[in-house]
Order: structure tokens, then sequence, then C-alpha cells
């Protein structure tokens, strides 16, 4: 029963949602997850230029996030527009711009939608690799920079007058996230994978009294809905992706009857 | 007298056995440029090991602009700022916009300075008059709680400089007292320089060293009393305030005559005429 592609997706999903436990509190914090959207959207550029230059997705994606991720904070700086606006433009012009390169090239036939919304199937060992390092290199990054990281968070200004480079630690959190989008993005699809992070960090803030707790909840949660929706693909031959996030939903909506208000 | 000298720095935890600059922070000429406006306009200022500075100045006058500059939080379009080398700077903001998604109790916020046992957490909290708030989640807390802890943030890392702006601000009045007797205490103890913003004045004078008055340039500064009689600062805040500067003054503090000789500074920043009340 449990065959090879499946169980390469359920440890790609776990590591996934792992390292999407912190980043998505952040991104939840933070209020990034209008970035994230964006980052996804330059995935299908990545996936576009992969096709069109032949090479391999699994460098081309995380390549295109981490671009465009570099290319946010230097527009960010001298800004006359607001940031979702800019962020608007960059996220629909690149989806865009994926689009037409994917049409443009005849003798390619891909399946858009398995982009869009994943592909269990389409999880290589490259992939898991990536989704482990990935993961490996998020817990030790957060792990070592997690008292700055929040710090900056809670107040920049403060944090900057302790000695915090808010700046650098902007850099790290914005790249670790585009790695982390890159690696969704091929489990649960550009438009799904920043309900990753956002619905485990969300359904942890009720239940978590400390921010380590909310990350740590997070992450269990995160691992919940995948092995949940993974396990609803099985059985009853739902597309996994979907399903996962369908759990995450779901498992949200039960935080929101079971915990107390608040605090 | 048991006021000590400027001249020689004060004994403290940065008595090294060589001399140690009293100046800690300092800017020259500082301009600030925004939408083509200039929000300050070549201000001098510096702040000594163990004098207490009070920034005052109507609103919109550049003070937050000043001492964000001075703090390195932002650049000077002119002029430059310079801070003792490793300067430890205890700072509270003017206000703390909590994110409600980020679950934070006092403990948790304390030790996002540095890390900390309960026992002097406990300590530092009871100094800066607040009871055991340390598993109580930061959104709960009053306005004057707020900037009491933020008080006790900035206190955590044993500064050189404390930097408060507004730190009144939902403080009581009888809570204002303390805070400033508390500040007052910790520039004794420890020979930090503070310099503290505020349109609050009446305690804030009655506790400073020196007044700096700012309208996007210095119009007025030095002693609280010369400052109250200055016809500038009169015309920007009203006779009646400097009337009441001059009780506060009146019969008070022993050390503001001895001050006359020992303050190189106030002659850098003597009270100028103030160009902008021109009609």
């Amino acid at each position: 029963m449990l065959d090879d592609f499946l169980l390469r997706a359920l440890l790609a999903g776990l590591c996934l949602a792992l390292a999407a436990g912190p980043l998505g509190a952040f991104v939840v914090w933070r209020r990034m997850a209008y970035l994230g959207e964006t980052l996804a959207n330059a995935g299908l550029l990545g996936v576009a230029l992969g096709l069109f230059l032949h090479l391999p997705m699994t460098l081309t994606i995380p390549a295109f996030t981490v671009l465009l991720a570099m290319l946010l904070l230097l527009v960010e700086r001298r800004g006359l527009l607001p940031l979702d606006t800019v962020l608007g433009i960059l996220a629909h012009g690149s989806l865009a711009l994926g689009l037409v390169i994917l049409a443009f090239m005849e003798q390619v036939r891909i399946d858009l939608m398995s982009y869009l919304f994943g592909d269990v199937l389409a999880i290589s060992r490259a992939d898991l690799l990536l989704a482990a390092g990935t993961t490996a290199l998020v817990a030790v990054v957060t792990g070592l920079f997690w008292r700055p990281l929040l710090s900056m968070t809670v107040h920049a200004d403060l944090a900057a007058v302790e000695g915090v480079r808010v700046e650098r630690m902007r850099l790290v959190l914005t790249l670790l996230l585009a790695l982390v989008i890159a690696v969704g993005m091929r489990l649960v699809g550009i438009l799904l994978v920043v309900s990753l992070l956002v619905i485990p960090a969300g359904a942890a803030r009720r239940l978590a009294r400390t921010p380590e707790a909310m990350a740590a909840m997070a992450a269990a949660i995160g691992c919940a809905a995948i092995a949940a929706g993974l396990a609803g693909s099985v059985l009853w031959d739902l597309p996994a992706g979907p399903a996962v996030v369908v759990a995450a939903a779901g498992l949200f909506a039960a935080t929101l009857a079971l915990a107390p208000r608040a605090r | 007298m048991r006021r000590y000298k400027l001249t020689n720095p004060p004994i403290g935890k940065h008595e090294l056995g060589y001399p140690v600059d009293p100046v800690l922070v300092s800017g020259r000429g500082l301009v600030l440029r925004r939408g083509g406006r200039d929000v300050l306009d070549r201000v001098d200022v510096e702040v000594r090991a163990g004098e207490i500075v009070t920034l005052i100045g109507p609103n919109g006058a550049g003070k937050t602009s000043l001492v964000r500059l001075l703090l390195g939080l932002l650049r000077p379009d002119g002029g430059e700022v310079r801070r003792r080398p490793d300067l430890r700077i205890g700072y509270t903001p003017q206000s703390l916009h909590l994110e409600p998604s980020l679950p934070l109790t006092v403990r948790r916020f304390l030790t996002l300075a540095m890390a900390a046992d309960r026992q002097h957490l406990l300590a530092l909290l009871a100094r800066v008059g607040l009871d055991d708030v340390l598993d109580r989640p930061m959104r709960g807390l009053s306005g004057g709680e707020l900037h009491r802890v933020m008080l006790a943030r900035a206190l955590l890392r044993e500064p050189d400089l404390l930097v408060l702006d507004e730190p009144l601000s939902g403080v009581d009045i009888n809570g204002q007292a303390e805070l400033y007797a508390l500040i007052g205490k910790i520039r004794e103890e420890t020979g930090a320089g503070v310099l503290i913003i505020s349109h609050d004045l009446h305690l804030v004078m009655a506790r400073t060293d020196r007044v700096l008055c700012l309208d996007g340039h210095i119009c007025c500064a030095g002693r609280p009393l010369e400052v109250a009689r200055d016809p500038v600062f009169q015309r920007l805040f009203g006779q009646r305030l400097a009337d009441v500067v001059a009780l506060y003054r009146h019969g008070e503090d022993p050390h503001h005559h001895d001050g006359h000789h020992h303050h190189a500074a106030i002659e850098a920043g003597e009270p100028q005429e103030c160009s902008t009340t021109s009609s």
C-alpha cells in the first residue's frame, strides 16, 4: 500500500510542515502572507524557465523564488508605492510571464494544474532532498537567530538599539521563506502553498502563550494536516494538495471551537 | 555637596583605570530633510555621562527625529552623529504597537533584550514600581504599566545612556514623580546619562540638569531656570509654564548653583535667537 512515491510525499510533507511551523509563525506575526504569495508565483516563472532552458526544476524554482525575494528587498527600500502594490505587480507579473512563456513553447505540454495545485506523484528524490535540506537549514538558522528574529518582529527599533542587525535578519527571514515556498509549491501547488504557512500558525495562536509554543504547535498541526491529507488522498482518491489544506483548515476550525478566547 | 563633577566622570562600572570619554553621544550640525522640508536644521546636541538632558519642543519640532538620529535609527542628511564605542543604550520608544497574533508575556518581552533569571527580573520590576507581572500577557497591561515595563527592559542591559521618548504617557501623577525619582537615582548609582523627550514639562524640569528647546533647530538651551526665563521659551510655551518651571526650581536642588562652572556643554548650546518665530 505504502508506495515509494507516497513515502516520498509523506516525508517531504513532514519536512515542509516542520519548517513551515516556525516560519509560518513569523509570516503571521510580520504579515508576510502576501509576500509568500508573490514568491510562490515567481515559482511558476522558475517552472517555465526550467522547461525552456532544460534545467532541473528542483533548482530553477528555488532559484527564482530566492531571486525575487532579493529583488523585493531592494525595491522595498525606496518605495513611493505601498508594499502590497509592489507585491501585486510582481506576483501577477511573474505569474503571467510564466504562463506566457509556457504557452510560447509549443513543443512542451505540461499539466498546469499540477503546478497550481500540487502533484504528489511529481515529488522526486531530488525534491525530497531539497525539502530535507531546507528544513535542516530553517531549523539551524531560526535556532541560532531566534532571539534577534523575535526581537526585531516585536519591535524593530528596540531591537536595533539593542544591537540586532535588523536588515540582515529581515534578509535571513525572506530567504528562508523563499526556500520553503519553493519546496511547498511542488507538494501543494502555487495557489495553496501559503496556506501551509498561515493556517497552522493561525491555529496555534489560540493555544499558545509564548511565541516558542506557537511555533512548535504550528509545526505539529502542520504535520497532522499533511498526514491527514495524504491519508484522505490514498483512501478516497482525493487530490493530495487540496486534501492537506482542507485538513489544515479543519484543524484551524477545531481550535476556534475548542480553545478559550485569545489571550 | 554630594554632587559629582562632570569633568570627572562618576565612578561606576566604567571605571577602568583610564579616562573615559564623558561624552556618550553627540550630534554636530545635524540636518534632516523630509519632503523638501528641513525637519532638523543644523542641530548640535550632546549627552554626557551622569547628566539628565531634557529635549522639549512643540509638536512637529523634530524631537523624535533627533532622537532617532542619535540612536542610529535614521541617517542624517547632513552633519554627523558620534556615539562612544560600545555604548550601551537603554531606549523606551514613545509607544509600543504589539502585534495581536504574537503571544508575549512580560517575561518574554523583557528577555528579548537579554537572558535573565526570574529573581533578577522581579527585582527589576519592583524597581520600576510593578508587582509580579512576569507571566501576564503584554497586551493585558495598562498604558502606565506598559511604560514601566519598557523602562525595565531598558534598564535590564545596564545602559550607559538611557533614552526615554515621552516616558510618562499613561502614568498617573504620583507614578510620574516616582519614575523621575527613580531615573535620578539610576543616574546617581550608575553614572548613566539620560536623554528625555517630553512636552509634559513640570516634573521633567525639576529633575533636569540641562534643557534643550527644539523647534527644527535649537532655540534655547541651558539650565531649566535660564531656559524658563528665555523669551524664546516663553514664546513657545507661554509665560504660565515658565512660571511653573521657576516655581519647581525655586528652593529645590542644591546642585544647580555649583553647576555653573563645570559645564562646558552649556556654552556650546547657549540660548540663541529663534528665527522661526519671526513673522
